[in-house]
């Protein structure tokens, strides 16, 4: 059944945007990601004009975001304070990440721009968490023996002023680092059309040393207002939130993140991991070739002069 | 504007022998959720007013020409070992969509001069920028541009499309594709003697959204606030909604 997508102005099958919508949901369910890196280039992929995808992506990753920050409130893994502090720095870079994402359209090498961070982004986190799963793995199969990470270690960062008491997370640390934390993955948020939360986790659990049970449920409480915030940017500068392609693709969502939480809980961790960064791996590879190979057309249009 | 007042003034010179009249089978295109394309049948009359071009090889030419938009075409160079779009054109004006029809193939029927006067093949219809190309060949650029459209079924050119019965009756099917832009669409019927153009006839083809894709379009363009709060409130609703639903099914 095809669908016209009023804001797209594009043309799809109603049925591909909810099976990839379900696809991409039960990754996320699995992984316990937003699934927005691997969605926002499914959608170039499938024809949706790239500063549509993004913004309409934003919008879905509020959807499937809350379901998830609601459970974490229910059993109190929320550090609000924390939250509050990398919001305030998100909402920066969602604003920064707005205006590099406009100008860059105007230049018409938004595409590129997108493209880019990626390829880098992904490439780096696919790359460590494919080592250190690796590492993992190979632990559990050697003799006990190694030492256990130490945690809360002293670094740079507790010399650093404005300190301030987290008593959720047990931290007493400067708010610049979290700040910081936030505006980066505001910028992604809003230049790529992610929530994040690949960035942020790792940076939570090995930067600001945050215990990893709050690190989820704060990293969910600061990507909804980030992206809630991100998609009104968006809809009020560029016109580019399409209420039709997230309707669709966030039913199929939310329904695949139920069914993938399911699975995940039958994995090994260990397993999980080196699944997701193989994946992450090969969405970057794609999007780096078609950045080093060829291309079949080299001419492409864009609409509006100067 | 200039091929309106040319009709115009064409209709109104006695030399004209020959007045056409057209028809087509829908005044008006909705684009609805499930819009997936349209055909569209134009259809007409030649009253003769001699019976010496009766007897003429009389050819027709149908245009349909959706709105004309500002483009900007891109050409890609490796630069630092990536593809980046290094070089542009700009276009002032390019249809969103063009189809022509014909009887015969538009070589051996429509003269250069006639085509220079009323603008009806691709290249007289896309009018690039006057200045700001640098060293770029523009014609390179706009070939480009008709190369990557007519693939999206966007350009057509139906050579043997048109028919035309006893100089008389003609009819011809113009197929629109999903991925339409709305606006009004200019439907134009040229007839043709010795290259020349005798007679042409242009009307309007309304394409609009309609129902709840209009509804959406507007609130999104004129309260782009509250469109973006509704897409919140909406996506807010599903995911509680969804989850919600789950924990019913699991008891």
């Amino acid at each position: 059944m095809q669908i016209y997508l009023p804001i797209a102005e594009v043309s799809v099958n109603a049925f591909l945007l909810l099976g990839l919508g379900g696809i991409v949901g039960i990754l996320s369910g699995m992984f316990g990601v937003g699934g927005g890196f691997l969605m926002t280039p499914l959608l170039f992929f499938i024809g949706i004009p790239p500063a549509v995808a993004v913004a309409t992506e934003a919008n879905q990753i509020v959807a499937s975001s809350f379901s998830g920050v609601l459970a974490h409130f229910k059993r109190k893994t929320v550090d609000f304070r924390m939250g509050t502090v990398l919001l305030v720095g998100g909402l920066i870079g969602a604003a920064l990440g707005v205006v590099v994402f406009n100008y860059l359209k105007s230049l018409g090498q938004v595409d590129l721009l997108v493209k880019l961070c990626y390829v880098v982004f992904l490439g780096v986190v696919g790359g460590l968490m494919f080592i250190e799963s690796l590492n993992a793995i190979r632990r559990t199969n050697a003799p006990a023996g190694t030492a256990p990470r130490k945690r809360k270690n002293h670094t740079w960062i507790h010399a650093l002023p404005f300190k301030m008491k987290f008593r959720v997370s047990g931290l007493y640390i400067s708010v610049i680092p979290p700040v910081i934390v936030g505006v980066v993955v505001g910028i992604l948020a809003a230049i790529m059309g992610v929530g994040g939360g690949f960035i942020m986790v790792p940076a939570m659990i090995y930067l600001l040393g945050m215990p990893t049970k709050v690190v989820v449920g704060t990293s969910l409480f600061q990507i909804i207002f980030v992206t809630a915030f991100t998609t009104m940017l968006h809809a009020t500068t560029n016109y580019t939130v399409d209420m039709m392609l997230a309707v669709l693709l966030l039913v199929g969502g939310v329904i695949g993140a139920q069914i993938g939480t399911r699975i995940g809980a039958k994995m090994k961790a260990e397993q999980l991991r080196i699944l997701l960064a193989l994946m992450v791996l090969g969405v970057c590879s794609k999007l780096a070739l078609d950045l080093l190979l060829t291309p079949s057309e080299l001419y492409s249009i864009g609409l509006g002069g100067h | 504007m200039l091929r309106a007042f040319l009709i115009a003034l064409l209709l109104a010179t006695p030399a004209a022998a020959q007045n056409l009249v057209l028809g087509l089978s829908e005044s008006e295109v909705a684009i609805t959720t499930t819009f997936d394309g349209s055909d569209i049948l134009v259809f007409g009359a030649i009253k003769h007013e001699s019976a010496v071009t009766q007897e003429a090889k009389l050819d027709l030419i149908v245009t349909v020409k959706g709105p004309d938009q500002a483009t900007t075409v891109y050409r890609k160079d490796r630069r630092f070992g990536i593809w980046v779009n290094a070089a542009t054109v700009e276009v002032d004006a390019a249809p969103s969509f063009y189809a022509i029809e014909t009887t015969r193939p538009i070589a051996d029927i429509l003269g250069e001069e006639a085509d220079r006067y009323y603008e009806i093949t691709l290249p007289r219809v896309i009018k690039p920028s006057a200045e700001g190309h640098g060293d770029n060949d523009v014609a390179l650029f706009t070939e480009a541009l008709m190369r990557i459209r007519q693939d999206a079924n966007k350009y057509q050119l139906r050579e043997w499309d048109a028919a035309l019965i006893d100089n008389t009756l003609f009819r011809t099917d113009v197929e629109l594709p999903a991925n339409l832009v709305e606006g009004a669409y200019e439907v134009s019927v040229f007839l043709l003697k010795d290259k020349k153009v005798i007679s042409t006839y242009s009307t309007v083809l309304d394409v609009r959204k309609a129902g709840l894709e209009r509804w959406m379009y507007n609130l999104s363009r004129q309260q782009p606030f509250y469109y973006g709060i509704l897409s919140l409130i909406i996506a807010i609703s599903a995911g509680w909604g969804a989850s919600a639903i789950f924990r019913v099914f699991q008891r």
